[in-house]
């Protein structure tokens, strides 16, 4: 038997609005049903103008992040029936709103881009020069921090992101660690650059919520963390050799 | 992108870090709980005896002075987490007192 749910949703049409408000929903739900499936049925149902992105349904695509009661969460990870009191719906805090719970997030990816997520190697390698051989502990000084699946929950979840726009943020972070740490990679010290800075791993004061919030349980503060110990290093190595 | 100095005061609050979990509890421990109940000798000639041993000093100087480091350090981060932006004044002012707070230990105990 379903039961019915009151779902408030955040709407903004920027065309038709000044300012963001709130509307409510009455939707029938089943212990199986997520908040992506709510949004489909009031889509579907009730309001076809509502807007938001999703795609996997999965959480394996990253696309339909969103507040729920004021926690980012993935809309096909979380189910009504854990939210008995009713929920509240708004999108990602901390980025532009586009419309609805759709929000914009080219600041996130430009981000992402800057710190050159991909293998550099020194001289460019060919299929005849055989695999690179890992071995399974050095795989694990980054396979966790490339689970990442860049839904963006984790930037909505910092405060040092919320409160200057600047900072590098948990997932570009993580994913410049990832790279760091990859013993095929030798662009370091490309990276070095976006890790020692102010806006870098010093932006972070180490507050955590970007790791309670990952839906794919990577760890990206203990990443800047770690980012840290070796920026210290590498500000100990400039030091002696200041010419450089 | 800039290179930021932080790597010093973070240094600095990871040994204070370290001094406050290692050395603090049982400082707490010995200073006030077991001389109160005179568990153990806390007399004045004796821990002026300790405190002018060099290597003594030199304990007493690193339980005072890296934990100044690591709650000033806490505190001027917080300020930033409460959303109050203080400014390389009160950046100033909070290491300042560190400094001072290392360096009056340092001539009390050492010279």
């Amino acid at each position: 038997m379903s039961q019915v749910m009151k779902v408030e949703i955040q709407r903004y049409r920027p065309e038709l609005d000044k300012e963001p408000f709130w509307q409510s929903y009455d939707v029938p739900y089943t212990k199986e049903m997520s908040v992506l499936e709510a949004l489909a049925y009031i889509k579907d149902e009730l309001d076809p103008t509502l807007s938001y992105r999703w795609s996997c349904r999965m959480a394996i695509c990253g696309s339909c992040g969103m507040m729920v009661n004021g926690v980012p969460k993935l809309g096909c990870k979380t189910f009504l029936r854990d939210y008995p009191q009713g929920m509240k719906i708004e999108a990602l805090a901390n980025f532009p709103i586009e419309r609805d719970l759709v929000v914009d997030m080219s600041d996130f990816i430009a981000k992402l881009e800057a710190i050159k997520p991909y293998i550099i190697r020194e001289t460019e390698q060919t299929p005849e020069d055989g695999c690179s051989i890992q071995t399974p502990k050095e795989m694990e000084q980054y396979r966790q921090f490339s689970m990442c699946i860049n839904c963006g929950l984790c930037y909505a979840a910092c405060p040092q992101y919320g409160l200057n726009d600047k900072f590098m943020g948990p997932a570009a972070l993580a994913l410049l660690h990832r790279y760091n740490n990859d013993t095929r990679d030798e662009g370091k010290e490309e990276r070095m650059a976006f890790l020692n800075a102010h806006e870098g791993a010093w932006g972070c004061t180490f507050v955590g919520y970007c790791s309670d919030v990952c839906p794919k349980k990577v760890d990206p503060a203990a990443a800047i963390q770690l980012g840290k110990v070796d920026s210290a290093k590498d500000y100990v190595i400039a030091m002696l050799k200041p010419g450089e | 992108m800039k290179r930021s100095n932080e790597p010093v005061f973070w240094g600095l609050f990871g040994a204070g870090g370290m001094v406050a979990a290692l050395l603090t509890p049982v400082l707490i421990l010995i200073t006030g709980i077991l001389a109160p109940m005179g568990a153990v000798d806390f007399s004045f000639a004796r821990v002026d005896a300790f405190a002018s041993n060099i290597l003594g000093g030199l304990i007493i100087w690193a339980a005072v002075s890296f934990p100044l480091w690591l709650s000033l350090h806490r505190l001027y981060h917080c300020l930033h987490d409460f959303g109050v932006h203080a400014g390389n004044g009160v950046k100033a002012a909070f290491y300042g007192a560190a400094a001072l707070g290392t360096v009056a230990a340092a001539y009390l105990l050492l010279f």
